[in-house]
């Protein structure tokens, strides 16, 4: 098959050298903390995202456990971007009941992330350390249609371990974890929901508070 | 109204069909996979035969009969698009275009997609389906 077309004419090569301090405007780690916010185009965080799941695919034997590395991965992004949200609005008021925590990452937290807050945050009836954080669409999941002999994977798993890292900086140590809810009511597509456990030990420090 | 869809990948492997009407002609999934390969053929030997080269065309864009029109897009990354459509259809070039964008977002950025494997995203069905209906109601 003929493939010149795809060939595009030779430019001339830009020889021009650069200064350091052009560099650094470049590298990210150069960059002052407070910058304002950068955004990122979704396509480029689709195709990153999309690059992490297939890589961590080749690392795992079971469905599960790629839910764990994608929840160990978004760990990882959960602690930095709470540290980097106090420091960047000044935040200067600690949460230290969960509720405020949750709300905070509910609206805060989401709108640094992904420019929206979070849908619903509700309380699990009949338990008193479980709560759940609605989405109807997360955005890791816009592009992604899971087959089905993955079970139910939800690559939200993600998602749901930044806010594990997020809880576990601001001291709520808790096992976050991703599911899809089917509405029987609606036929449209399932929505997911970020199922948070908190630890014993911070439902003690909660009842004392309380108390 | 739109007849069928063929996705061709670019070694002229038959990725995705579907019919979007009653009226299509149903063939076996062979015989949709020989058409797919065999078009693909035609056009790479349609392009050797132009006067001119051009860098960018990809040979046959358009084929019409008395009973349908075939409509042709090729990406820069050599996928196909072709749908065949009743003759007074309009916009296809749109719609394919469309169509291409659509794969760009549902199926390559999925990550449990394989390059150039046959197509099983759910959300390609729901937007291709969208699209179709966009399609049929601006034309009629």
């Amino acid at each position: 098959m003929e493939l010149r077309r795809f060939t595009q004419p030779n430019k001339p090569t830009n020889t021009t050298t650069v200064s350091n301090s052009e560099i650094a405007k470049w590298n990210i780690l150069d960059r002052p903390l407070t910058r304002s916010r950068d955004e990122l185009a979704l396509s480029t965080f689709s195709f990153l995202f999309a690059e992490a799941v297939q890589y961590l695919q080749t690392r795992v034997q079971q469905v599960s456990e790629l839910e764990d590395k994608l929840n160990q991965l978004g760990y990882r992004v959960g602690q930095r971007a709470l540290e980097l949200l106090y420091f960047r609005e000044r935040i200067n008021k600690r949460e230290i009941r969960i509720v405020s925590i949750l709300g905070f990452i509910r609206v805060q937290l989401w709108k640094f992330l992904f420019k929206k807050s979070a849908d619903y945050l509700k309380k699990v009836t009949d338990r008193e350390d479980e709560y759940y954080i609605e989405e109807e669409e997360p955005l890791v999941n816009r592009f992604i249609s899971v087959p089905k002999d993955f079970g139910q994977l939800n690559c939200a798993a993600f998602m749901a371990g930044i806010i594990r890292g997020a809880l576990d900086s601001a001291g709520f140590t808790a096992s976050v974890s991703a599911h899809y809810i089917h509405r029987a009511e609606s036929s449209r597509r399932a929505v997911s929901i970020f199922m948070i456990r908190l630890e014993e030990s911070v439902m003690n420090r909660e009842r004392r508070l309380a108390g | 109204m739109l007849y069928t869809l063929f996705v061709v990948n670019k070694a002229g492997g038959l990725i995705y069909q579907q019919n979007f009407s009653e009226t299509a002609a149903k063939l076996s999934s062979n015989d949709y996979l020989r058409l797919a390969s065999t078009f693909h053929s035609i056009q790479a030997i349609s392009r050797q035969l132009s006067p001119v080269h051009s860098r960018f065309g990809f040979g046959i864009e358009r084929i019409e009969t008395d009973t349908f029109v075939l409509q042709a897009f090729q990406s820069q990354t050599g996928v196909k698009f072709v749908v065949t459509a009743s003759p007074e259809t309009k916009n296809l070039k749109n719609f394919l275009r469309r169509l291409y964008e659509l794969y760009a977002d549902y199926v390559l950025k999925n990550p449990f997609y394989e390059l150039d494997m046959p197509i099983r995203c759910e959300l390609w069905e729901t937007m291709l389906q969208r699209a179709v209906e966009d399609h049929q109601r601006a034309s009629s």
